[in-house]
């Protein structure tokens, strides 16, 4: 806690706010000072921490790796060619154990949504009072450290995963192939008058399916660094407001510092998983874009 | 919490990645992987090789030690053989030479004896004429009697 003064509801919902940068509704573009500001710019409107820091592990992440790839050789490998390499078999591994078709896009898509994902998971196990801090000090007036607690995040990540496996689905089975089987399953009939009956059924059922898959990819990720970075959040205040109130304050922040600590190792494996979860449903919702029904 | 550009934002940018990904991140990662996994395919290979190589490099010199050993087997025969023909033709000429000197001893000796008959002969016909004529001093003329005496001496 940085001062007495901030209620806990306004702690968390300053931790919730992104640093959003839009216009204003008097016209000018500014950084916006409170929620309910960067709610009235409406769309047109950039969380500028979000984009940032997912830019900079973006950036990061294919620096390190296109630094190896440049000087990779087949002889003995040095150590950091010896973990790309131990990074990429395993995604090779996974993405030819549900990938069937072949397609040079998959590969390595899913190598950037595994290790882009776990980076900025990862910012969650940073002190979450640390950067924003450092930026309040900067004059910032919020800053959201986890790009992936941001919905903006990971929906425009599983859009862009969406539009993939739209693409490849025409692509792969023609117009006409992609919208039979939208409208021509599950339900079938022999009977051409039944079977044009099951049609509309058919295309909501499969329109649910095929639109529950970008939501449910970003959803799931969202939800889980969201409700984890929570409970960061509700544990710093609880061990702020206990210090606050002076009730064998030591014991109590002690507390709050194992239990932080023990959050945080579970953490490292929620982080893991979520990104692992991402990759290996988009490799499987490629593998059906390019398999036939029948 | 609220949807806006960064949406799209965040979907260009991640198209981007992966774009940088696929162009210079894995092909070269995976090319180094398929070589050294070539590569070390061909070294067991090569190592597999060697070892079948060894196998029948040591087949062969048991083989060729097998041959050395029984082309020794026969020179050494083949030498025995030769030795004793060689002893026959040493034993053949030696009893060849024996016989020849035998002969010629034979002969010689025969010329000898011949010789000394000869000899005899001539000192019994002069010891017989000797005697004749010791006995026949006064009746037989040595000049006279000539072609007698030679006659005599002939025949003895």
């Amino acid at each position: 806690m940085t001062s007495e003064s901030i209620t806990s509801s306004a702690y968390i919902k300053h931790h919730l706010q992104n640093l959003t940068f839009g216009k204003l509704p008097d016209g000018g573009w500014a950084l916006a000072q409170t929620p309910e500001e960067a709610k009235e710019m409406g769309f047109w409107a950039i969380n500028l921490d979000t984009l940032g820091f997912s830019f900079l592990l973006g950036v990061l992440f294919l620096y390190f790796f296109s630094k190896v790839a440049k000087s990779a050789t087949a002889n003995v490998p040095s150590g950091g060619q010896n973990f790309v390499e131990w990074i990429i078999d395993f995604i090779d591994n996974s993405v030819r154990g549900s990938f069937s078709a072949r397609n040079a896009i998959v590969a390595p898509l899913a190598l950037t949504i595994f290790i882009w994902i776990f980076l900025m998971n990862l910012m969650d196990l940073l002190p979450i009072d640390w950067l924003p801090t450092v930026a309040h000090s900067l004059g910032l007036p919020f800053l959201k450290v986890v790009p992936t607690t941001d919905p903006n995040a990971t929906f425009g990540m599983s859009i862009a995963v969406f539009f993939l496996v739209i693409y490849y689905s025409i692509k792969i089975k023609g117009v006409g192939g992609f919208a039979g089987e939208l409208a021509l399953q599950p339900f079938s009939s022999n009977n051409p008058v039944i079977k044009a009956g099951f049609i509309p059924i058919n295309l909501f059922l499969e329109g649910v399916n095929l639109i529950a898959k970008p939501l449910s990819l970003s959803l799931r990720l969202f939800g889980n660094m969201y409700a984890g970075e929570m409970i960061f959040i509700l544990l710093a205040l609880m061990g702020g407001a206990w210090a606050v109130a002076s009730v064998g304050n030591s014991v109590l922040f002690g507390t709050q510092v194992l239990l932080s600590l023990g959050w945080a190792i579970f953490h490292i494996l929620i982080v893991t998983l979520q990104a692992f979860i991402f990759m290996t449903l988009t490799i499987v919702y490629m593998d059906m874009a390019h398999q036939e029904h029948h | 919490m609220n949807i806006n550009a960064t949406l799209l934002g965040q979907t260009i940018m991640f198209i981007l990645f992966v774009w940088f990904c696929m162009k210079f991140v894995w092909p070269p990662i995976m090319q180094a992987l398929s070589e050294r996994k070539k590569q070390i395919a061909d070294g067991l290979a090569a190592g597999e090789r060697g070892k079948h190589e060894l196998e029948l490099a040591s087949k062969r010199a048991t083989e060729n030690l097998r041959e050395a050993k029984q082309r020794a087997s026969e020179i050494i025969a083949q030498a025995e053989k030769r030795a004793s023909q060689v002893i026959e033709e040493a034993k053949g000429t030696a009893k060849d030479e024996s016989n020849r000197i035998l002969v010629g001893a034979k002969a010689e000796v025969e010329q000898e004896v011949f010789r000394a008959k000869e000899a005899l002969r001539q000192q019994v016909a002069d010891l017989a004429i000797a005697g004749a004529t010791k006995i026949l001093q006064r009746e037989v003329d040595a000049q006279t009697h000539a072609d007698l005496l030679l006659s005599i001496r002939a025949e003895l």
